[in-house]
């Protein structure tokens, strides 16, 4: 027996295993040739962000000395340190997964436990989020080494800066595992920088003060990135234990039995034949973590408008009153339909074999969407308080949303190829928080700002609203055309969707 | 009942499947046997439009099932798992079911309460959702499920497997009575030799995609198909 051949690899040879396993899971995985243009599209991010950072690094220095001359660019930039990493670790949250292989099959073969899991971690600090920084932070040092700062303290600061940014990298996943075992998922990282912000805003403590002259005494003193070194290794170690205790088989076989929630769902019976798929939807919603979250989402997009309305500084820009109604009536719509058909993934082909009609099946999800933007509406009306104008803008992006972007969801659903798992646990649940779900909510915010806008600039506030409102009652009144286009449209991609959600990955 | 004609299925240039003719008369309980990989899951996947045909097609009941989906009322299955709804009661997935194929909760009811002793007190009145049941349990739910609305058709991938003796034996009897006494033509697939030849009146063993026996059980033909793959392999 070999039983102990792969035990005795040299590490580095491991690691290429690992990695060569990874890349087989990228381009055999069936949503392949659409994570190719994904891809693409994220280079095109990529390089985006990279061009911004690289700007800001050269552009930082000429430009606090315009703001402010007298004072001095260096401990300026240090100031801002602490809104940098809060910012960073809310990115990091909604866009960095956590790179965990598909390590279950792993977990029996003859490899330390230790391996996978230093591989899982390492791996991360490879990640883009990592280097972004560098792109403004190389070329800062650099224009303050050419002004004449010394050169030693400058390095030593850029060090300093590198091992804040891999200290986020792994304080992120600490976050992201105990946001996953909660159901409001998003909460625990904008508590967590929200109340530093607080803190900070009303100089309870002056966190950003104490930050840049931590960071400027490092810069002094190199021996002090010791105390840097020990926050990271801690964190490392810190992550290694909550990885490598997930990391059992009977953590992912151990089934906790829940309790039926059973409810009485007859009021359902009055949309007549989507009845069963309504219940069902219903049922779906709420007895699954994932979908549940969806739910709870509506009180967070409820709450939106209260960013802006309160700000005189917003009081008259109208194009944003339609942007928060879109976003405010239409957040279950878009966190609910971003998933179609995918939340019946586990069971798809069950649906597909059985005697039903794919219009009753689309059209129950449509129902459940439009009452939750009638309902979102009704709920948003207070927001009257901060003038008629905003009612009336709810008003026509509730209409759009009915008569528009429902549609556009659905059709978009019709693409879908990703499996979503349900009965996943919170052990590796950050299925669903990348950026994929992010680009396809773009077009539906931006198009019917856009219209709004242009129509409001052109014309009268007014107009934009009814252009809105007139988009909205014709796809009410085609309703029966375009669900028969989409409905072709998911006929169409049946058997490709059965076969990818099949798949694992 | 069902006719299968030229229908051949390829993944890349690798076939998979490849059945010339193939007849399965109305109210005969049909055995499908061969060794894993021999194609008697891609068979039933389209038989139930789950994937296409290479070439050729099926036709159930003269309703070809690829052009089609008036073949689904009368048609019901079972193949693996992810035939069952994990959030739902076994009773709520019976009623799911029921509802697609038009019977109401006093129809289910009265069909499920003749399976009581088949589901030995671990299926109704749990309070569990399907998702937490064991894999047995899992499967008597989703087999008693594609029983629900009188179809004409039942198709059940590998039904003995995971199942317990006394289910097993349970399971064997409901088969031979849906086809005998009420004429249900009944598709089954097995790795099990003598589970098939108890229940199924005709038995074809696939290899590699093509039909290599289509035999009509008698008594020989356990010790037949026993020797048939016991028996070197020729290709």
């Amino acid at each position: 027996m070999s039983f102990n051949i792969t035990n005795d690899l040299k590490p580095t040879i491991m690691i290429q295993r690992f990695l060569d396993l990874e890349w087989k899971q990228f381009t055999r995985s069936a949503s392949f040739g659409k994570s190719v243009a994904l891809k693409i599209v994220m280079i095109f991010f990529a390089l985006y962000f990279i061009g911004m950072f690289l700007i800001m690094g050269v552009a930082m220095y000429p430009l606090l000395k315009k703001i402010s001359p007298e004072s001095d660019p260096f401990i300026l930039f240090n100031g801002f340190i602490f809104f940098w990493i809060l910012g960073d670790l809310v990115l990091r949250f909604f866009f960095q997964k956590l790179p965990v292989m598909s390590v279950k099959p792993l977990l029996v073969l003859p490899i330390k436990r230790k391996k996978i899991v230093n591989f899982v971690l390492n791996k991360s600090a490879l990640s883009f989020f990592n280097f972004l920084p560098l792109f403004a932070i190389v070329p800062f040092g650099l224009t303050l080494i050419f002004n004449g700062y010394s050169v030693s303290t400058i390095v030593v600061w850029m060090f300093t800066m590198l091992l804040i940014t891999l200290i986020n990298n792994y304080l992120n996943f600490i976050i992201e595992s105990l946001a996953a075992k909660t159901e409001l998922s998003f909460l625990p990282v904008i508590l967590f920088a929200g109340s530093l912000y607080t803190l900070n805003h009303f100089e309870l403590i002056n966190i950003a003060d104490l930050l840049s002259s931590g960071i400027q005494s490092v810069a002094a003193n190199p021996l002090l990135l010791v105390v840097l070194f020990f926050i990271l290794i801690g964190l490392y170690w810190y992550n290694f234990t909550i990885l490598r205790n997930k990391l059992f088989l009977d953590s992912s076989l151990q089934t906790k039995t829940q309790e039926v929630q059973a409810s009485n769902l007859e009021w359902t019976k009055k949309f007549g034949d989507i009845a069963p798929f309504m219940q069902l939807d219903l049922k779906l919603l709420w007895r699954n973590k994932r979908p549940k979250s969806a739910v709870w989402m509506l009180a967070f997009g409820l709450l939106y408008g209260l960013f802006f309305y309160p700000n005189p500084i917003y009081q008259d820009k109208e194009f944003l009153f339609a942007f928060v109604g879109i976003f405010v009536t239409g957040i279950f719509l878009i966190n609910f339909g971003q998933f179609i058909p995918a939340w019946d993934s586990g069971y798809y082909k069950m649906l597909m074999s059985q005697n039903i009609k794919y219009q009753q099946y689309l059209k129950s999800k449509y129902t459940l969407m439009t009452l939750s933007v009638i309902l979102l509406f009704v709920l948003s009306i207070p927001y009257v308080y901060f003038g008629w104008k905003i009612l009336l803008a709810h008003f026509a992006a509730a209409v759009y949303n009915i008569g528009v972007n429902t549609y556009v969801i659905l059709l978009g659903g019709s693409f879908n190829r990703k499996k979503i798992d349900l009965n996943q646990r919170a052990a590796f649940n950050f299925q669903g928080t990348g950026a994929v779900q992010w680009l396809i909510g773009l077009p539906l915010l931006l198009l019917p700002i856009g219209i709004f806008a242009v129509f409001n600039f052109a014309f009268s506030f007014e107009i934009g609203i009814l252009v809105l409102t007139l988009l909205g009652v014709t796809g009410i009144i085609l309703h029966q055309k375009i669900m028969q286009f989409i409905t072709k449209k998911y006929l169409a991609s049946k058997h490709k969707m059965i076969a990818a959600f099949d798949q694992d990955n | 009942m069902i006719t299968t004609t030229n229908l051949s299925k390829k993944y890349n240039t690798n076939p998979v499947l490849n059945i010339a003719h193939l007849e399965i008369p109305k109210g005969q309980s049909f055995g499908l046997v061969g060794n894993n990989g021999a194609g008697k899951t891609t068979y039933f996947s389209l038989l139930l439009d789950l994937i296409q045909p290479t070439t050729g097609c099926i036709k159930n009941n003269d309703i070809q099932v690829n052009l089609s989906e008036d073949w689904k009322p009368f048609t019901s299955s079972f193949i693996d798992e992810s035939f069952l709804i994990g959030y739902l009661t076994a009773e709520e997935y019976f009623y799911f079911v029921g509802e697609l194929r038009g019977q109401n909760k006093a129809d289910v009811d009265a069909l499920v309460a003749t399976f009581e002793d088949f589901f030995h007190g671990e299926i109704l009145g749990q309070k569990k959702y399907l998702r937490d049941l064991s894999k047995g349990n899992q499967k008597k739910a989703g087999i008693v499920a594609a029983l629900i609305g009188n179809p004409e058709v039942i198709i059940l991938d590998e039904p003995f497997a995971n199942l317990d003796p006394t289910t097993q034996i349970k399971l064997k009897q409901i088969v031979k009575d849906l086809a005998k006494e009420q004429g249900v033509t009944v598709l089954i697939s097995s790795h099990d030799l003598m589970h098939v030849t108890d229940v199924c009146e005709r038995i074809v063993v696939l290899e590699k995609g093509e039909i290599v026996k289509d035999i009509v059980t008698s008594q020989a033909t356990l010790k037949e198909l026993e020797n048939h793959f016991a028996g070197t392999q020729k290709i």
